[in-house]
């Protein structure tokens, strides 16, 4: 469905809300006592009951609310197949960097995980696969070192158990609160999948809203097939920034995922209801490598 | 914190944006006098923020491939300021595989305030442009030396920026965004920017005490007044990193390259129970 302006505007200004870390209502979806949501899309009130029934869907206009990695998890898998991994990593302010420690307590707290990526192995369709999802309640999903050694880790296991790797990104980019260390976390996951390409995988790469910045510009844009989810804000710099830069508004329709269908940058775009049969289907197109 | 009161990182900052700074261009004169430079990245067009070529350096060729601000106000304009659009990352990687094909070793030469944020770098892939280069850097089959000579502005250093070795100019800077981009988020005021600086550790000395970069070049009095400290310095890092570089297998070079940038961060392992500083591998 094609995005209205006012859609679109609304949607830049949520996210700029979201980054500024002023609204927690993008984790309504989760929020048990509330009894109606308003959609940030169409505007009308949701029933909260019915959006968690829809997969965090607006019924109205579609709209795809942000989900949490656990609920992504529970969408994608076989049930009962997840064996989550490294799940005690855990970032620490190894610049000492103000109020980072609160941020990290927060984001624990909005999210109900230890860091922003949850990571395992697990079964889609029978098939053994590696997967990872980034979760945008904790800190927007940023990179700092645990995010980015939790990746690689991801990765570096994928690549050993010759498993077909699937990351859900959801990410405001690198976190700027370990500095030049989140930084680098781009070239150590981008190395990462250097040698998982290397030995013959495939690695779908599923890019959510929203993928900005650091996350974007390393793993999120490495898929063999990157799909992009519906109602999902991709690009490398943030719009507010290059709005700041060129001087002028931005065109409509500008970094969504019709954008980056049209320009290339991904291989197609998909509901949330359709992407675990999508996901499973491209799994079928590439045989099992023997350990 | 006061934003007037001045601070040694942000004395960096100043020094690595001095408006008489040598660039790219006057650095790659004095190493590589007989530098040929190729452009275009075959696919949209040619960026002039990124120069490449292949020049000589101690009697054997290499592939040298820059970031370039530009020297005056037309200049820069031509330049970009220094920011690269997808197809300067993209010509940088056809000349660094074309180095791969012929065996050359490759420095390249990080100067730059970002990645450039636009409607057409949006378009044509920045960020798939630069995640490429840092896959394809990881892996490339030939030694690679990055130089930081002013400006290491984010992703759009890091995306000619992995390399065997990274060595800094003593007044260079390398951030994960520019201080008054910090410090619009941190303070929500960009005019923060001296007290962002001085927590983002984004001096030569502070990320060498990261194990981010390896070497850290003396200016003498700075290249702004007199750049032939820092060139010979310069000279003489490069010629024994490459002579170094040059000795070792290309397996045992992809893996010490890997472990290099894998060993970055600084995590707590719960599980294991053990904390790490860097290096935990």
């Amino acid at each position: 469905m094609p995005d209205s302006l006012n859609e679109r505007k609304e949607r830049i200004a949520k996210f700029k809300k979201t980054i500024l870390n002023k609204d927690d209502s993008a984790r309504s979806v989760d929020i048990p006592e509330g009894l109606f949501v308003k959609c940030e899309a169409c505007g009308n009130a949701v029933y909260q009951r019915v959006l968690d029934q829809n997969d965090g869907i607006c019924p109205n206009c579609g709209y795809h609310f942000k989900i949490g990695a656990r609920r992504r998890i529970a969408l994608i898998v076989d049930p009962g197949t997840f064996f989550e991994r490294d799940a005690g990593i855990a970032s620490v302010n190894p610049l000492g960097m103000p109020d980072y420690d609160e941020k990290l307590l927060a984001g624990a707290k909005a999210s109900g995980m230890p860091e922003a990526f949850l990571s395992g192995t697990a079964k889609i369709a029978g098939r053994p696969v590696a997967i990872g999802v980034l979760d945008s309640a904790f800190m927007m999903g940023s990179m700092g070192s645990a995010v980015g050694e939790k990746v690689t880790r991801l990765i570096e296991a994928a690549t050993v158990q010759r498993l077909p790797l699937i990351l859900f990104s959801a990410s405001g980019g690198a976190r700027m609160q370990e500095g030049i260390l989140s930084l680098m976390q781009m070239a150590k996951t981008s190395g990462a999948l250097s040698r998982f390409r290397d030995a013959g995988l495939l690695y779908i790469s599923v890019l959510t809203n929203p993928t900005t910045g650091g996350v974007a510009a390393s793993f999120a844009s490495l898929g063999d097939i990157n799909i992009a989810e519906k109602s999902s804000l991709i690009g490398f710099a943030g719009p507010r920034v290059i709005k700041q830069t060129i001087r002028q508004e931005l065109p409509e329709g500008f970094q969504t995922e019709q954008f980056q269908l049209k320009h290339g940058a991904v291989d197609l775009v998909a509901s949330r209801k359709e992407m675990r049969v999508l996901i499973a289907r491209l799994l079928q197109f590439h045989p099992e490598v023997r350990a | 914190m006061n934003a007037e009161r001045p601070n040694a990182a942000w004395e960096k900052v100043k020094l690595a944006r001095h408006p008489k700074r040598p660039t790219a261009l006057a650095l790659i004169a004095r190493l590589f006098p007989d530098f040929i430079e190729l452009h275009g990245d075959r696919a949209f067009g040619d960026d002039p923020a990124v120069i490449g070529g292949i020049a000589s350096f101690d009697g054997r060729p290499v592939t040298v491939i820059a970031q370039e601000k530009g020297t005056n106000t037309d200049d820069k304009i031509h330049r970009n300021f220094g920011m690269p659009h997808p197809e300067g990352y993209r010509k940088a990687l056809r000349l660094m595989l074309q180095a791969e094909r012929f065996h050359r070793p490759i420095v390249t030469i990080i100067d730059t305030p970002g990645a450039y944020p636009g409607i057409g770098a949006e378009e044509r892939g920045q960020a798939s442009a630069i995640a490429t280069n840092l896959r394809e850097m990881m892996s490339i089959k030939t030694p690679v030396v990055v130089i930081v000579l002013g400006e290491g502005g984010s992703g759009g250093a890091l995306g000619i920026g992995v390399g065997d070795r990274v060595a800094m100019f003593e007044n260079a800077t390398y951030s994960i965004l520019s201080p008054e981009g910090f410090a619009a988020i941190l303070y929500k005021d960009a005019e923060q920017a001296p007290a962002a600086a001085s927590l983002m550790k984004l001096t030569a000395a502070d990320l060498f005490t990261l194990h981010v970069v390896d070497e850290v070049m003396p200016e003498g009095p700075g290249l702004h007044e007199d750049p032939s400290t820092g060139f010979v310095a310069v000279q003489g890092y490069l010629s024994r990193a490459l002579v170094a570089l040059s000795c070792l297998p290309v397996d045992r070079l992809l893996s010490e390259r890997y472990i290099k940038f894998r060993a970055i961060g600084a995590i707590v392992d719960g599980e294991n129970g053990r904390s790490t500083d860097e290096n935990q591998n």
